[in-house]
């Protein structure tokens, strides 16, 4: 405890002296307060909100005859902007259109179901940011994660849950060396991470899809279209609450790996070490702490964690095989997630339930309203926007700018609370 | 500096509200015609129909099917639902909101959304399922629309060869997927025919049916990979291309207008003269797939209750594919080239000319 309180110490007096603008800005989004992850989030759905009436047709109309009727622009306003959210609460939490409350309770399930992956990848890539690892490589190990899961299962057909097992640490495995030849890379040549791991995307992308339509490699027998064959019901993630429920185990994994990030870098010497050097890498090997091979330990277990991504994109999400866009673009919605969560483990939890209820609710939203999904992937990069730019939040919300000195006091219990 | 910036928006802001007062001075509507308007829904019949990751808005099959579906909930006097996938985690919940809407029919569309189309038909018997583009599913509420797109490709591939100066013409796919490249082996298939009949050896550079290799942008994005191939290909001396996949033809277009050569289009899908006026003086002709025409046939049957799970496929025959008109290139073309085109075609319906293809649809 004491080893984590002091930890920010020796950062503060580094600090101005560190020469990389990079590394400060990170920082910078990382030590925002929860308070503006929360406005942002406001300040995303007031955003959103706007453009939903905009787009309406029904408030385009209304608004023509404003100062004859100004009464019908603000129902049509209501109309829009208010069935709109009332169907993303519905798809997202409860449905009171349903007869029972079991059917009822359902699109809450699917956003528990929808925030699996996201919080699996969030964790996995706030891990390399608390190193100082820019791993925007979620895309690329997400896919060797599900492909390798996936081959392993149809390939060694072994009995429930065997067969479920080897699969899931086949899974992880092909994260894990996916996302390690990135630390190596980067510990042994200096390669930026963030080049390689975006470079690897286009790579394993491609390589994926050219095994999906190569007979004898992951293409489905007997099939000329490029998906490969459904894994065996015995190496399926079962449900967690029937078949009712789309929520899968996968989500009881993400619980677990959220305690695991949570023990890993708050509890255990390695987190330490990691933190140390996402800190300041010379002033971690100036104490003794081999900075190259945390960069290496530090990309095997980022890539492990989203390679969970693909587990549960393969063996839990997908029915039937997938083809080579599985991945769902949860690679970079993940980094998203790291973010808003700060990069702590409850925060990222949070930020991946809050992102599932969106993605489910913006189905609702979109089949009762005709609202294009684009507004809810517009009110998300909002948020993320905001969050990126925690002064603007401040402006907006007349938020004191706080002195140096004052917030960085503030930071240093609240760092070791979070965790 | 703070203090300017508010001084320049001033006007800006005033001359938007001042237009937003002029913009709302109109009268409003009177209150019967509203509420005639809600009572031409006839039936409570309701279409649902769900697009792959390309969107409604593709030039092509998505928004092919998306005008079917508005056509036929017009014709028909009801009102539809429709939701746009973004990528293919989005298939199954989409297909899910769909039914809670209580829809009647759901159209998928595109292959990509066959399981996800299966599963949810298994567990909803009740209601009918049509898929575009996609021969796998075996249920009796999915009924599967498809194209033996390869007929009409021939015919493109014919009057390609037919046009070409050079000696040279070219295609190029999105991906290489059956649906795509069906319409290269027919593109292939008719230039060969025209070099046996007229002993001739026009050249075709992108794809080879024997191999069944040829040039793929990787996705159906118009983006720099997209205008790549469309060069790469316009290198070899091409003076005819047919780029098969959604909007990467725009990348072709780019790439012929920056070339300066005299080089022809041929349009996929859509005749393109009239779906993107920006391509009508390089558009040689387009090889037709009747999407729309049978996704308001499939509609109606759905409504007339006359649903079956036999499979709709188009082809010359039933006019689900053709190729369009040659409009502006009508004076360029062999004078002859339209009554052969007529008698190949007669040839294909009855027979006599074989276009062979293992990307083929079974019926």
């Amino acid at each position: 405890m004491t080893a984590t309180a002091a930890a920010p110490g020796p950062a503060q007096v580094e600090m101005p002296k560190d020469p990389s603008r990079g590394r400060q800005i990170i920082r910078d989004i990382l030590g925002g307060s929860v308070v503006i992850s929360i406005l942002a989030v406001v300040v995303g759905l007031v955003v959103g909100a706007i453009l939903i009436a905009v787009t309406d047709p029904g408030v385009q109309a209304a608004s023509g005859y404003f100062f004859d009727r100004p009464g019908a622009t603000f129902a049509a306003l209501g109309d829009s902007v208010g069935g709109a959210y009332s169907s993303l609460f519905q798809g997202a939490i409860y449905d009171f259109g349903r007869p029972d409350f079991l059917s009822g309770i359902a699109p809450l399930m699917n956003t528990l179901d929808l925030a699996t992956p996201l919080i699996l990848g969030g964790l996995g890539l706030a891990l390399g940011f608390r190193i100082g690892l820019f791993n925007i490589g979620g895309q690329g190990q997400t896919l060797v994660g599900g492909a390798v899961a996936g081959w392993v299962a149809w390939s060694f057909p072994l009995p429930f849950p065997w067969g479920l097992i080897l699969s899931i640490v086949a899974g992880i495995v092909g994260g894990a060396v996916a996302g390690g030849v990135v630390g190596l890379l980067k510990a042994r040549t200096g390669a930026s991470e963030v080049i390689v791991t975006i470079m690897l995307n286009y790579i394993v992308f491609y390589f994926i899809s050219l095994l999906l339509r190569t007979p004898g490699a992951l293409q489905a027998a007997g099939t000329i279209n490029p998906k490969s064959p459904s894994p065996p019901d015995s190496a399926r993630v079962p449900d967690l609450f029937g078949a009712q429920f789309s929520v899968t185990w996968m989500f009881v994994i993400a619980i677990a790996a959220t305690v695991f990030f949570w023990w890993l870098m708050s509890r255990s010497s390695l987190g330490f070490k990691f933190r140390a050097v996402g800190e300041n890498p010379a002033a971690a090997r100036t104490a003794g702490i081999g900075v190259d091979s945390m960069y290496i330990w530090g990309m095997v277990l980022s890539g492990a964690l989203v390679g969970l991504v693909g587990v549960n994109q393969v063996l839990a999400f997908t029915v039937g095989g997938f083809g080579s866009g599985f991945d769902a673009g949860i690679g970079f919605n993940a980094i998203t997630v790291a973010l808003l969560g700060r990069s702590r483990p409850l925060g990222v939890f949070l930020a991946g339930l809050l992102f599932g209820a969106l993605n489910s609710g913006g189905y609702v939203m979109q089949a009762a309203n005709d609202i294009p999904i684009d507004i809810v992937l517009v009110v998300q990069s909002i948020v993320v926007l905001f969050i990126a730019a925690p002064p603007l939040v401040r402006v907006l919300f007349g938020l004191p700018r706080p002195g140096t000195a004052p917030r960085r006091r503030a930071k240093a219990p609240k760092a070791v609370e979070a965790e | 500096m703070r203090i300017t910036a508010r001084r320049a928006a001033l006007p800006v802001l005033a001359a938007i509200a001042s237009t937003a007062l002029l913009a709302g001075c109109s009268q409003a509507p009177s209150t019967s015609s509203t509420s005639s308007a809600t009572q031409t829904t006839a039936s409570n019949f309701l279409p649902c129909m769900i697009s792959d990751s390309g969107g409604f808005n593709d030039h092509s099959f998505n928004e092919l099917g998306y005008n079917g579906l508005v056509q036929a909930a017009k014709d028909l006097g009801v009102s539809q639902k429709s939701a746009q996938s973004k990528t293919d985690a989005d298939y199954a919940n989409n297909i899910n909101a769909m039914l809670n809407q209580n829809c009647n029919l759901i159209i998928t569309v595109g292959f990509l959304l066959a399981d996800a189309t299966k599963a949810a038909a298994q567990k909803n018997p009740k209601t009918d399922f049509a898929i575009i583009d996609d021969n796998s599913i075996d249920l009796p509420n999915v009924r599967p629309i498809v194209f033996d797109t390869a007929e009409a490709a021939f015919l493109g591939g014919y009057a390609a060869a037919s046009y070409s100066k050079t000696g040279v013409v070219g295609t190029y796919g999105g991906m290489q997927i059956p649906t795509v490249t069906i319409y290269m082996d027919g593109f292939y298939d008719g230039v060969q025919y025209y070099n046996q009949q007229k002993g001739k050896n026009v050249q075709v550079v992108g794809w080879n049916e024997k191999t069944q290799k040829g040039s793929f942008t990787g996705g159906f994005d118009n983006n720099t990979a997209a205008l790549t191939t469309a060069q790469g290909v316009l290198n070899q001396n091409v003076d005819v291309v047919m780029p098969v996949g959604g909007p990467i033809y725009q990348a072709a277009a780019s790439a012929i207008k920056s070339s300066g050569k005299a080089v022809a289009l041929i349009g996929v899908d859509a005749d393109v003269y009239y779906t993107d006026s920006s391509v009508q003086n390089i558009l040689l002709t387009s090889v037709e797939k009747g999407i729309q025409q049978a996704t308001e046939a499939v509609i109606k049957d759905s409504a007339a209750g006359k649903f079956s799970k036999t499979p709709y496929v188009g082809t010359l025959k039933n006019d689900g594919v053709g190729i369009a008109p040659f409009h502006n290139f009508a004076g360029k073309v062999d004078p002859n080239l339209q009554s052969e085109l007529d008698t190949i075609k007669a040839g294909i319906i009855a027979g006599s000319i074989t276009v062979a293809t293992p990307s083929a649809p079974k019926s």
